[in-house]
């Protein structure tokens, strides 16, 4: 490398998060002349809000996890269901393809993400210089797969409404799942809050 | 005063290089030199090919949410659920909060994405700009990752292999409109070039300004 590349900033122009158009910055509160959105050269307060709702997933996570997501009472004798017992019983069930689906979604996935998540932080905060191209694509894959963590909501949602047949079986759900849909939830905005052009704007500071 | 816009630029979302302008020809897509994010890509369908599978869309997705989606039987006793039964238990058991979570991400948002693409492409077609149309579209931009539709179907073959020890289950209309629902959606999405979308949203309007 003779010259450091040309980030947008650098040259004093704007992409619009919405529309895409590059715009030359220069008011106070630049605002897209295309769509009207308000831009940004970065996120705003990108590392801050990512990191209160990373630590929000996290805190979350805890309850998530120990509190039941649901109860099924069959004649009369409850029994309470949290995240790793479902994928237990699916597994019990012989359903193992299906066991691993959900294993991933509901718990591989909400982990790496947190972990991600933490990991990215760290490394913009400390200026980094490592494989920045592979930190971007981490951060594309935390972004688009985290929906899929919502598998386990979903279910609860349609075997409440299956099974409500007074004495004979009940399922309700449980606090476990209002907490579990927080961790989804959250850690799908403290993605959206991130901004991977830090990543590489240490990368040009070093340059200069 | 709207900043001047500089001419053949693209900045890249994810590493904010600058990049001249490729010129794509259909079915193309551009990626970024430094970090290998798609800049754009030229989907090459017609706005009417994108129009039709969103009217589509809408009716598979009425149907998906006024019928049954599935029967259950356990000893005699039938019971049966549709998409919107599961969110109002949700609520009658006091969990407000997942209700209104399910209910955004299943329906709202669905729905209001499909609405959104006819209401933006349709008019565009007659080279006509609805009113609000471009808050509209940044609308539909912003709900994009909430729309859950294909992840609520493994959610539901999920629940039916959990039942299916308990019950005999029997799959109702909404399930099969549910399936087809997923499929023309994401083939909507995929047809939609939004880049596109914006570039003619701006041109239309330079011209009524």
């Amino acid at each position: 490398m003779t010259r450091p590349p040309d980030s947008a900033l650098r040259r004093g122009y704007l992409l619009c998060h919405t529309c895409h158009q590059v715009s030359a910055a220069g008011a106070a509160h630049p605002q897209c002349p295309r769509c009207g959105a308000p831009l940004h050269a970065r996120k705003p307060d990108s590392l801050t809000r990512t990191w209160a709702l990373t630590l929000t997933a996290y805190i979350l996570y805890i309850p998530a996890n120990l509190l039941p997501v649901m109860t099924v009472t069959m004649s009369g004798q409850g029994e309470p269901d949290t995240i790793m017992s479902g994928v237990k019983e699916l597994l019990l069930g012989g359903m193992w393809p299906l066991a691993l689906l959900v294993f991933f979604a509901s718990i591989t996935v909400p982990v790496l993400k947190l972990l991600i998540l933490t990991y990215l932080l760290i490394s913009v905060q400390f200026r980094s210089q490592w494989r920045p191209r592979e930190r971007t694509v981490l951060y594309r894959i935390t972004e688009s797969v985290g929906r899929w963590s919502m598998i386990d909501i979903f279910v609860i949602a349609i075997l409440v409404a299956l099974v409500k047949l007074g004495a004979l079986a009940t399922i309700d759900a449980g606090a476990g799942a209002v907490a579990f849909g927080g961790v989804v939830v959250t850690t799908m905005f403290a993605a959206m809050s991130f901004d991977p052009r830090l990543i590489w704007d240490a990368m040009e500071k070093q340059n200069d | 005063m709207p900043a001047p816009t500089p001419p053949e630029l693209v900045a890249c979302h994810d590493c904010d290089l600058l990049s001249p302008l490729p010129h794509l020809s259909e079915g193309e897509r551009a990626r970024c030199p430094r970090c290998g994010s798609v800049l754009f890509e030229r989907k090459g369908h017609s706005l009417d090919y994108s129009i039709a599978l969103a009217l589509t869309s809408l009716i598979l997705f009425v149907l998906a949410n006024v019928n049954t989606l599935m029967r259950m039987n356990i000893g005699g006793r039938v019971q049966s659920g549709a998409i919107i039964s599961g969110i109002s238990e949700l609520y009658a058991q006091g969990f407000w909060m997942l209700a209104a979570l399910v209910l955004v991400v299943t329906i709202l948002a669905p729905l209001v994405k499909i609405l959104a693409i006819l209401y933006v492409l349709a008019p565009i077609r007659f080279h006509l700009r609805a009113p609000g149309a471009i808050r509209v579209f940044r609308l539909f931009e912003t709900l994009h990752p909430w729309a859950m539709t294909e992840v609520y179907m493994l959610g539901i073959l999920v629940a039916m292999v959990k039942l299916k020890d308990l019950a005999s289950l029997e799959a109702g209309v909404a399930l099969y409109s549910f399936a087809a629902l997923i499929l023309v959606m994401a083939a909507t999405d995929s047809s939609l070039d939004d880049h596109e979308i914006w570039e003619r949203l701006g041109h239309l309007r330079d011209k009524t300004a």
